[in-house]
C-alpha cells in the first residue's frame, strides 16, 4: 500500500517537475525560438484536452508570423522523419507527456 | 363571272406571244381570242392612229354575233378585292370544336417584290455604315463613335467594355444626334478636300523585346527524425534536471573561486581552439607538402633523376646543380651557424642561425627544415642568444642539442610541442663562459642516460648528461694549459670512442682522449689562424681533415704530424666535410661563396668542382652532405640554406676491370685512401 502511495506521489511529483517546456532539438535563431516556444506553451495550455485545436492554433499563428507553410504535430507517442527548411525546426516537450514538433516546409 | 374575266385578262398578257402556237387551251384560247378582240377593239378605238398598219385577222372559231349583240354593253366593276383570294375560308375552331368561316380574308396580293439596297439615313444600319466610313476619315470622331458603337451593338461581346464605358454611354447617347451631324458635316468637308487629303504615317523604332529570367535557389532543407515516446520524454526531463542541478552547484562554488575559473575558462578555450586545429594538422601538412611538390615539381624531378649528361665529356670535372633554397623571413639578417642532418629521417635537417659578429649579438633561431617543404620550416624556435651549433641525436631524432653564444647549452625535445627547451644549462649548472662552438651526441652512458659533449672558447670540453629532468655536467678537459688555447672545433673518432680532436683558436689541433683530462695525446700545428672545422674520415681510421680561415684545407694522418695534403682555396674556408659515400671525396665552402668538391682518387691537387652557388658578397659558412641522397646543403650568412645536387662525376667510384667482382663496403674506401697515402709516403720518402 505504501509503495503504491509512494508510486503515485512520484508520478505526481515527476509530472509537476517535468512539466516545464523543454526544447529537445532546434536550429532556429534565438528570437524565433523563444517566440515559438511561448506560442506552443500557450496553445497547449489553452487546448489542454484537444491537441488538434492546439496544433491548428500554432500552425495558423506561425503562418501569419513567419510565412507559409508550417506544419505542427502534437502528441504523446509518435515517430517522424521530416524535411524542413534549414533554421525552421523546433522539437520540444511540454507538460511531462506532450511532444510538439513544429517545422516549416513549403 | 368577272373572275374568269380577270383571270383571262391576266393570262392574255402572258399568252400574248404564244397565241398562234398553243393548241391545248383551245377553249380558253377561244375565250381569250374573243375577249382579246374586245380588248383590241377598245385599244383600237383609243389608239387607232398608231395601230393603222395592223389588219384584223379573224380566226375561224370566232363567235359570230349580230350587231345588236355586239353593241350590247357590259358593265364591269373594278374592285380592290384580290380575285385570287378565297372568299370563304373556313377554319376549325377548337373552342367550339366545329368548323367556322373566317369573317375577313386578307385581300392583299403581292404582284412584284424587288429587294432594294437603299437605307434610310436615320436608320440603325445607315448610322453604322456612316460610322465605319467616319473612322477612316476622321480620328476625332472615332472616340465618340466608339462610345456609340457599344450601346448600338450590345450582343456582340461588347459587354466587357460596357462596364468601362457605362459612364461614357450616357454622354454618348446625348451626343449621338450631334455627332451624326458633325460626322456628316466633316464627311462633306472631306469629300470636298479628297484630292488634297494625304495620309502620312510613320513608325518609331521599337526596341526588340528581350526575355530575361532568373531562378532563385530554394531555401536549403534538412531532414530530421525522432520518436516521441513517454519514456523518451521522461529520460530527457531527468537529464535536464540533472544538468540544472550541476549548474546550480557550479554557481554556488563560483563566487569563491572566480580567478581559477577564469583561468580554467582560458585553458578550455585554448584547448578547444587547439582541438580544432590539431584535427587538421596532419592533413594540412600533407597538403602543404603536396602543394610544394607541385610548385617545385621540376626541382623535385631534378633531385631524383637528373644526372648531368655533360659529365661524360668532362673527365675530371663535375658540377653542382642548385635545387631548393630554404629561407625563413624572420631569419634574413641572421647567418647560418650550423647545419645538421637527421640520421633517421633523411630529408630532415636542422639549421642554427645567429650572428658570428661579437657586436651584433641578438636573438638566435633554430629551424628544422625538410626537403618536402622548401617554403617553410617545420619547427621554429627562437632563442635569446645566437645558436652556435646543433646536433641531432643519431637514434632519437627528436633530441636536439644546441650550444649558444652565451655559453649555455640546451636540449630540445621535438616531441613536446613547446617553445622552450626541455633542458637548459644555467650559470649554476656549469655553462660555459664563452661561446659553445660544437656539441656532439655520444652513446648512452652506463646508466643509459643520453649525453653529449660541448666544446667552447673558454677552454673547457664538457660532457653533459641528461639525468631525469636535469643536465649534469662533467668537465672532461680543460685546455687552459695554454692561455691562448680555446677550442673552436672538435670531432670524435668514429670507431675509437675515447679519441677526439680539438681545433683551437690559434690554429693548433690537439688529439685528446676522454680518459685524460689534462694532457693531449698529440698536437698538430695545423694552421696560422683559427681552426674552423676538424673532421675524421668516415672510413679510414687514421685520416682527418681540417680547415681554417687562413685559406687552407689540410688532410692528416693522425700518426704523422705533418699534413698529407694541403689545399689553398684562395679564400677563408668556412667549413669542410667528408662525403659519407666515399673516403676520398670532401667538400669545402669558402667566404667568396664557392663550394669546392675534391675527389682525391681522381685529382690530388685540384678540385673537381669549384662553383659559386650564392650571390656575391655572401659568405658560405657551413656545408653538410646528406647521408643518403647525393646532395649537399650549404648555409650562408644571409640566413639561407641552399641545396645542391652532385653531378655523377663527383660521386664516381673508380672503374674496376671487367671480370673482377666489385668489392663493396667500407674496406674499398679504406683501401683507396691507403693507396693514396702510401703513394705520398713513398714520394715523401723519395724526396727526403
Amino acid at each position: 500500500m505504501a509503495e503504491t502511495v509512494d508510486g503515485k506521489k512520484e508520478e505526481a511529483d515527476y509530472k509537476r517537475l517535468h512539466s516545464f517546456p523543454l526544447i529537445r532539438h532546434t536550429d532556429m535563431p534565438e528570437e524565433m525560438r523563444v517566440e515559438t516556444m511561448e506560442l506552443c506553451v500557450t496553445a497547449c495550455e489553452k487546448f489542454a484536452t484537444n491537441n488538434e485545436n492546439a496544433a491548428r492554433m500554432i500552425k495558423e499563428s506561425m503562418d501569419k508570423k513567419f510565412g507559409s507553410s508550417w506544419h505542427v504535430v502534437i502528441g504523446e507517442g509518435f515517430g517522424f522523419e521530416v524535411t524542413h527548411e534549414v533554421k525552421n525546426l523546433l522539437y520540444m516537450f511540454f507538460g511531462g507527456s506532450l511532444a510538439v514538433c513544429v517545422w516549416k516546409c513549403s | 363571272m368577272p373572275v374568269p374575266q380577270k383571270h383571262a385578262t391576266v393570262k392574255t398578257a402572258q399568252e400574248f406571244n404564244t397565241r398562234a402556237q398553243s393548241k391545248a387551251p383551245l377553249a380558253k384560247g377561244v375565250k381569250v381570242i374573243g375577249r382579246k378582240k374586245d380588248d383590241d377593239d377598245r385599244i383600237d378605238t383609243g389608239e387607232e392612229e398608231w395601230m393603222q398598219g395592223k389588219t384584223l385577222v379573224k380566226p375561224p372559231d370566232q363567235l359570230d354575233l349580230t350587231e345588236a349583240e355586239l353593241k350590247e354593253e357590259f358593265t364591269r366593276i373594278l374592285t380592290a378585292n384580290n380575285p385570287h383570294a378565297p372568299q370563304n375560308i373556313v377554319r376549325y375552331n377548337f373552342k367550339e370544336s366545329c368548323y367556322k368561316p373566317i369573317s375577313s380574308v386578307d385581300q392583299m396580293a403581292v404582284h412584284f417584290v424587288l429587294e432594294g439596297n437603299l437605307v434610310h439615313k436615320d436608320s440603325h444600319e445607315a448610322r453604322r455604315q456612316v460610322a465605319k466610313q467616319g473612322v477612316t476619315e476622321d480620328m476625332i470622331v472615332e472616340d465618340v463613335v466608339a462610345e456609340e458603337e457599344k450601346p448600338e451593338t450590345p450582343v456582340t461581346g461588347q459587354l466587357e467594355g460596357g462596364e468601362d464605358t457605362a459612364e461614357g454611354e450616357d454622354g454618348g447617347g446625348e451626343e449621338r444626334p450631334d455627332s451624326v451631324d458633325i460626322r456628316a458635316g466633316k464627311k462633306e468637308q472631306k469629300l470636298t478636300n479628297q484630292f488634297n487629303f494625304s495620309e502620312r504615317a510613320s513608325q518609331t523604332l521599337n526596341n526588340p523585346p528581350r526575355e530575361r529570367s532568373c531562378q532563385t535557389k530554394p531555401p536549403p532543407r534538412a531532414h530530421f527524425s525522432a520518436t516521441a515516446n513517454q519514456w523518451e520524454i521522461y529520460d530527457f526531463y531527468v537529464e535536464e534536471l540533472q544538468r540544472q542541478e550541476k549548474n546550480k552547484e557550479k554557481q554556488k562554488t563560483q563566487p569563491s573561486k572566480k580567478e581559477e575559473d577564469k583561468i580554467k575558462k582560458k585553458i578550455i578555450t585554448v584547448e578547444t581552439q587547439s582541438d580544432d586545429i590539431t584535427k587538421i594538422t596532419k592533413v594540412s601538412k600533407i597538403i602543404e607538402h603536396m602543394v610544394n611538390q607541385n610548385t617545385f615539381d621540376d626541382v623535385a624531378q631534378d633531385f631524383r633523376y637528373f644526372e648531368d649528361a655533360s659529365d661524360e665529356f668532362r673527365e675530371q670535372e663535375g658540377t653542382l646543380l642548385p635545387l631548393w633554397k630554404f629561407h625563413y623571413d624572420k631569419a634574413k639578417r641572421l647567418s647560418v651557424t650550423s647545419l645538421c642532418w637527421n640520421q633517421k629521417h633523411k630529408d630532415f635537417f636542422a639549421v642554427g642561425l645567429g650572428s658570428y659578429d661579437f657586436t651584433k649579438q641578438g636573438r638566435g633561431m633554430l629551424l628544422f627544415n625538410t626537403l618536402k617543404n622548401p617554403t617553410y620550416p617545420e619547427f621554429i624556435f627562437t632563442t635569446l642568444s645566437t645558436v652556435m651549433c646543433v646536433a641531432i641525436h643519431e637514434n632519437l631524432s627528436y633530441l636536439v642539442a644546441v650550444g649558444f653564444y652565451d655559453g649555455c647549452v640546451a636540449v630540445y625535445n621535438l616531441k613536446e610541442h613547446s617553445d622552450q627547451p626541455a633542458y637548459m644549462s644555467t650559470a649554476k649548472t656549469g655553462k660555459h663562459t664563452d661561446p659553445v662552438w660544437q656539441v656532439k651526441w655520444q652513446k648512452d652512458d652506463l646508466d643509459s642516460n643520453h649525453n653529449f659533449f660541448s666544446v667552447s672558447s673558454d677552454g673547457r670540453v664538457v660532457s653533459w648528461t641528461l639525468v631525469k629532468n636535469e643536465l649534469v655536467f662533467t668537465d672532461i678537459i680543460n685546455l687552459s694549459l695554454d692561455s691562448t688555447a680555446c677550442g673552436t672545433a672538435f670531432d670524435f673518432h668514429k670507431q675509437i670512442d675515447y679519441l677526439f680532436l680539438v681545433g683551437t683558436l690559434d690554429g693548433k689541433i690537439h688529439k685528446c682522449s676522454k680518459s685524460y683530462s689534462s694532457q693531449f695525446l698529440e698536437t698538430y700545428d695545423a694552421h696560422n689562424m683559427a681552426v674552423d672545422a676538424v673532421r675524421w674520415n668516415h672510413f679510414h681510421p687514421n685520416v682527418f681533415i681540417s680547415c681554417s680561415s687562413d685559406w687552407k684545407v689540410k688532410i692528416w694522418d693522425h700518426t704523422i704530424t705533418t699534413p698529407m695534403f694541403t689545399f689553398d682555396l684562395n679564400a677563408a674556408v668556412g667549413d669542410v666535410v667528408w662525403a659519407p659515400y666515399s673516403s676520398t671525396v670532401f667538400a669545402a665552402v669558402t667566404n667568396d661563396g664557392k663550394v669546392h668538391v675534391f675527389d682525391l682518387s681522381f685529382n690530388k691537387f685540384e678540385a673537381l668542382c669549384q662553383q659559386a652557388v650564392v650571390a656575391k658578397k655572401t659568405k658560405l659558412s657551413h656545408v653538410e652532405f646528406n647521408p643518403v641522397h647525393p646532395i649537399l646543403i650549404v648555409g650562408d650568412d644571409r640566413g639561407c640554406v641552399t641545396s645542391l645536387k652532385l653531378s655523377p662525376n663527383l660521386r664516381k667510384k673508380p672503374k674496376e676491370k671487367k671480370g673482377q667482382e666489385l668489392p663493396k663496403g667500407p674496406e674499398v674506401e679504406i683501401d683507396k685512401m691507403e693507396k693514396l697515402l702510401s703513394l705520398l709516403r713513398e714520394s715523401g720518402s723519395n724526396q727526403a
